[in-house]
């Protein structure tokens, strides 16, 4: 045998693997039953009943809807950033400051909260109380229109926005890379042919930008499939895994139902990272395999000391 | 309206912090000239060039292209900078071709070509079709056109870069280097372009180390050094006569 050492390695894994099959076949406390068939007399296994579902469900929009407001607010954050202008650029560092130091758990709990500060929510002119009395008007609040703290500001809108806020910040550092990745002759060339600066963002910097920019994203929104399980502190009980906490609860089963939670997540994230895939190969483009091969040739030549050629010195 | 002067500088200065890089460029380009910019390195050459489509800012002087001051509007007496939209509409008049291509990596040569015009003027997509492959079958690259830039050599990249730049049917024509970056036997294709445009009346600025070209296509030739003019006139004139001492010294480095 040319490679002993491998083959041994592959014994162990093999017996390793058999083990693992062994305990998930045989072992009974895992009641597999329980898990895909039946949990209780004439119910469907713990996986697919109508809480668990419904939390399910929860979990997916709720990762989809805090994923928009992270993308969308972190791209804005992000351009904000890298602008001229000092007043924007603050801002920016102060939100990712915020939103990067406090734990994502703690956020929840502060948003199921924040109802405290507020009777009403709603649009109106900042002081309206104070400015009526200014002007002798004892009922004037200046406000165009509010709703009750308590009803917005509560279960899935808080969760969300924890969520979603917290997510733009780590976004905002992921697109700021993506961007700032992109050689300065992409804009200047674009610029040179009569381009604004929202056109050359648009479409020129951002779709380069996306091939840095995609695969920490992902990895994102694997992390926010698993974090949404955070918002059962809100609370918020439209969420996967604090319903099949509840089955528990009912039924003092534990190992089971914390296996159901496994499996949901693995196959999200599974639909997930193939669907990465996907998109990393569209935003790929341009880049295949001829590229990538003359790119590593060059590699190969500065190694050997030859010279680059193609990257010329500047002025 | 033409104005008999199609590129006009007058006492540029530029600066990079307190770097002085530009101090005084005097400068005339009639229509359909080919002026070539010859210098050593950090002679502020390529920076003059950057000036003329607002690239960079000048600090002081003026830049006038067909008779438009390039960046700045003039109100009593004084000039102010214009905003972004009015430099975006006067750049679109103006091509400029970059030492290192940038095409756009992520579009099909043809993609590079039709961006502008569709985006930028708006125009109708199948007429800027028909004048793209047009464009591209006269920079010899009819075949690559629905290639990336990164599968083509860099002699090919440049030739897509000048077409995407004609594209926009520009009056003036801006060359940064653009042979520097190339493998020697990929130069010519790209001068042969160049030529062409010259011949068909295209009004070109040049900076570059091609002294060849700069005699055959010239017609007019300027030697910086250290941030001036130092010699000017006839590219002939300037190449086998120099009169000054640093022309002189940098003509017998490079021929």
């Amino acid at each position: 045998m040319r490679h002993p050492a491998r083959w041994v390695g592959l014994g162990v894994i093999a017996i390793l693997v058999a083990m693992f099959v062994h305990l998930l076949v045989t072992n009974d406390r895992f009641r597999w039953s329980f898990i895909f068939l039946e949990y209780q007399d004439g119910k469907r296994g713990v996986m697919f009943t109508e809480p668990v579902l419904n939390g399910l469900r929860g979990t997916i929009l709720l990762t989809i809807s805090s994923m928009a407001i992270g993308i969308g607010l972190g791209i804005v954050i992000a351009i904000m950033r890298l602008s001229e202008n000092r007043i924007l650029s603050s801002v920016a560092f102060v939100y990712t400051w915020f939103f990067r130091a406090v734990p994502r758990l703690v956020l929840a709990v502060l948003f199921g909260n924040l109802n405290i500060l507020w009777e009403r929510i709603g649009f109106g002119l900042p002081f309206g109380t104070q400015i009526g009395k200014l002007f002798g008007l004892d009922g004037f609040d200046g406000q165009f229109y509010s709703i009750k703290a308590s009803d917005l500001l509560a279960g899935f809108v808080a969760g969300m926005l924890a969520l979603g806020l917290s997510e733009a910040a780590y976004m905002a550092e992921i697109v700021r890379a993506g961007i700032q990745s992109i050689d300065e002759g992409q804009s200047e060339a674009a610029v040179a042919l009569g381009m604004s600066r929202g056109q050359v963002l648009r479409r020129v910097v951002l779709p380069q930008a996306m091939r840095v920019i995609v695969p920490p994203t992902g990895n994102e929104i694997i992390a926010m499939v698993k974090d949404t399980s955070l918002v059962a502190f809100v609370p918020v009980t439209f969420e996967l895994w604090f319903q099949l906490q509840q089955v528990s609860a009912r039924t003092f089963v534990v190992l089971p139902v914390i296996v159901a939670a496994l499996i949901w997540y693995l196959i999200l994230c599974t639909v997930l990272m193939v669907a990465q895939f996907f998109v990393e190969r569209h935003f790929g483009k341009g880049y295949g395999a001829a590229a990538k091969a003359r790119q590593r040739l060059r590699d190969i030549q500065v190694e050997q000391g030859g010279r680059i050629t193609g990257v010329g010195e500047g002025p | 309206m033409t104005a008999t002067e199609m590129v006009r500088a007058d006492n540029v200065h530029k600066s990079f912090g307190s770097l002085e890089v530009l101090k005084g460029i005097d400068l005339v380009v009639k229509p359909g000239e080919v002026c070539c910019v010859l210098g050593p390195s950090g002679s502020g050459k390529s920076t003059f060039l950057r000036c003329i489509n607002h690239l960079e800012k000048i600090n002081a002087g003026r830049i006038l292209v067909d008779g438009e001051l390039v960046g700045y509007r003039e109100r009593g007496g004084k000039l102010h900078e214009l905003g972004e939209k009015d430099v975006a509409k006067q750049r679109r008049s103006i091509g400029m071709v970059f030492q290192r291509f940038n095409l756009f990596p992520h579009m099909t040569v043809l993609d590079n070509v039709m961006e502008a015009p569709c985006r930028v003027k708006r125009e109708s997509k199948a007429e800027v079709r028909d004048r793209s492959l047009s464009l591209l079958e006269r920079v010899g690259l009819g075949e690559k056109v629905g290639n990336y830039p990164g599968q083509l050599s860099g002699g090919q990249q440049q030739r897509v870069a000048i077409a995407r730049a004609l594209a926009m049917r520009p009056k003036l024509m801006l060359f940064d280097e653009p042979t520097s970056a190339l493998d020697p036997e990929l130069v010519g294709e790209v001068l042969d372009v160049m030529k062409g445009l010259a011949q068909d009346g295209m009004t070109m600025v040049v900076v570059t180390h091609e002294i060849g070209f700069a005699r055959e296509v010239g017609d007019k030739l300027i030697f910086m050094d250290g941030g001036v003019v130092v010699e000017q006139g006839t590219p002939r004139d300037v190449i086998t006569n120099p009169q000054h001492e640093r022309t002189r010294a940098f003509l017998s480095k490079v021929l």
